[in-house]
């Protein structure tokens, strides 16, 4: 199997894969970063409480996360040919992708900043800090090695999506996949993409560890 | 001497779905500039709502809290963060940023009020230096002891230079030896830098060690205030009573034979009394009851002695006892 088509087809799956996830989960954070701060600000024991909006914003995103991906997928192709043209090919995955993970991003989000102890928001507050300064020099600085280490399993979530997008042409190494292992029985290839896929949510994993760990003051 | 703090008629209730808990129910008190004021009380009184209340982290149900001779509930969102600035914080937790070191900690507030970063750094190094730990200023929280962190933590209320410094349980925490620095620490503050302190304790022991005026906080209500050494002295309320007896220590009740009771009211220094009573009269003698305490050197709290039989060796008691300008009275034995 290993011919050198195959092996030019094995290497445009892997970099379309990586562009998906990336750009996906870079817009995901784009989106759901706000709405995750947005959540945690407006609670009721939040330090800006507003009850209709953190009650509609759950709702929103509760919702979005509860139609299953592939559902989603297809539901928003009319959308995904409005913005990009196109519903095929790994660039008009990307809409479906970013509009299920920015949710699943906000909560996420939401639970890291949540760990971040209510005392030291109460003595920013006692020093005069706006909700604004509170977001941005405590609760982001403080949850960061939650945030990245959290960003890490959204990236390999996003991956896993991405892959199962290929059932519907969303290229990468997921529609290799499909393609030449389900459709063709070539079991062979098969395997090979889904080590590959296995190696990359490795290598995320690990790299947000190590980032996370490295630059965590709380151990040592 | 002028009030920085004044809080009238203060009431705070939480109301939740299934009830509503009254944490203050009408509380007065004024707090002198300069002076280091304790706040007294057990569990539940309602000591941290008090203090959350005089920066108005929490908003008073009614009543009012003027600070340095303005309203703070007057005030709007933005003056209210400016006021803050002038009245410090410290907690029993620390409550340091984890992720930031020593220095950056003490910065922080610099930061907020907008002061520029070079000279926010300068003013961070000299609090460090003025709490005694400028060379931990690289130092994480996470590397810091108790006793540390609560002095960066002072550092950093200390930044803005602040008026008015509360303490909500700031050596419960820490272990004697520990607390006692800490104290001597918010002491020196006291003295150098004029600040007044708002100290928040349910020990007796904390009060007794800086404070000079005290309020007794029960059932969400000042049952008792006053100069320190006069509430050890003279202690009216059961709650008073409870906090300065502990262990619920009871003056006992006497057999019989003839009792004095010494008074210890300040006048006199701390020294010992009675061993030298002992030595000059010769005669021995019988402490049937004493609770005395050491404050700033002074003597305060009361002692009951059972005399001897002998007339002369009593006589001479008095004698020396007069001379040595203290007050007692003679007490009947109960029975
Ligand atoms: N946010 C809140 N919501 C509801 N009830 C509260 C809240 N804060 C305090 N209380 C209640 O108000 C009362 C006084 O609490 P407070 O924390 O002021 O007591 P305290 O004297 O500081 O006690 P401790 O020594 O345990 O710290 C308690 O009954 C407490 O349950
Ligand atoms: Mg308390």
């Amino acid at each position: 199997m290993f011919n050198p088509d195959m092996i030019r087809l094995l290497a445009q799956g892997i970099w379309e894969t990586l562009y998906m996830t990336i750009v996906s989960s870079l817009l995901s954070y784009v989106l759901g970063l706000p709405l995750g701060i947005l959540l945690i600000v407006t609670d009721k024991n939040g330090i800006h409480p507003m009850g209709f909006l953190n009650r509609l914003l759950g709702f929103v995103v509760n919702f979005v996360r509860s139609v299953p991906f592939l559902i989603l997928l297809i539901a928003v192709i009319p959308f995904t040919r409005f913005l990009v043209g196109t519903s095929v090919g790994s660039t008009a995955t990307i809409v479906p992708l970013v509009l299920a993970s920015a949710p699943f991003v906000a909560r996420m989000v939401e639970s890291s900043l949540k760990e971040v102890d209510h005392g030291v928001v109460e003595a920013a507050q006692s020093m005069g800090a706006g909700v604004w300064q509170v977001v941005t020099k405590v609760l982001l600085p403080e949850a960061k090695p939650s945030l990245i280490l959290n960003a890490a399993i959204a990236t390999t979530t996003i991956l896993g999506y991405s892959a199962m997008s290929g059932f519907v042409g969303g290229g990468g190494l997921g529609t290799i996949s499909i393609n030449y292992g389900f459709y063709r029985y070539q079991s062979d290839v098969m395997l090979v993409t889904v080590l590959l896929l296995v190696v990359i949510v490795q290598v995320f994993q690990e790299i947000g560890f190590r980032i996370a760990t490295k630059g965590d003051k709380r151990s040592r | 001497m002028s009030e920085i703090i004044q809080i009238r008629n203060l009431k705070k209730t939480f109301a939740s779905d299934k009830s509503t808990v009254i944490a203050l129910d009408g509380v007065d008190l004024s707090i002198e500039e300069g002076e280091i004021f304790g706040i007294i009380g057990l569990s539940g009184a309602g000591k941290s709502t008090l203090v959350r209340c005089m920066n108005y982290l929490e908003k008073p149900t009614s009543g009012s809290v003027i600070f340095d001779g303005q309203d703070l509930g007057s005030m709007n969102e933005k003056e209210l963060r400016k006021a803050r600035r002038s009245i410090s914080m410290i907690f029993q937790g620390f409550h340091l940023l984890m992720q930031r070191n020593a220095l950056q900690n003490v910065c922080f507030p610099l930061e907020i009020a907008g002061v520029p970063k070079k000279e926010a750094q300068r003013k961070a190094k000299e609090m460090l230096e003025l709490v005694g730990i400028a060379d931990k200023a690289q130092a994480y929280p996470a590397q810091l002891s108790g006793g540390q962190k609560q002095r960066v933590a002072i550092a950093r209320a200390l930044a803005t230079d602040p008026k008015v410094l509360l303490c909500d349980e700031a050596t419960s925490a820490l272990d004697p030896t520990t607390t006692q620095s800490i104290l001597s620490l918010l002491q020196q503050i006291n003295q150098k830098l004029g600040v007044t302190i708002v100290v928040i304790t349910h020990e007796m022991g904390v009060i007794e060690a800086i404070c000079r005026r005290v309020a007794i906080l029960d059932h969400s209500r000042v049952a008792e205030c006053g100069r320190v050494e006069e509430i050890f002295v003279n202690p009216r309320s059961d709650i008073a009573k409870q906090l300065i007896y502990p262990h619920g220590k009871k003056e006992p009740v006497f057999q019989k034979g003839e009792c004095i009771r010494i008074v210890f009211d300040g006048s006199s220094s701390f020294e010992p009394v009675v061993s030298n009573m002992v030595l000059a009269c010769g005669t021995a003698v019988n402490i049937l009851f004493a609770d005395t305490k050491n404050i700033d050197g002074k003597a305060y709290g009361q002692m009951l002695l059972q005399l001897p039989e002998d007339e002369m060796a009593k006589r001479k008691i008095y004698t020396y006892l007069s001379g040595q300008n203290l007050h007692f009275k003679e007490e009947c034995a109960n029975v």
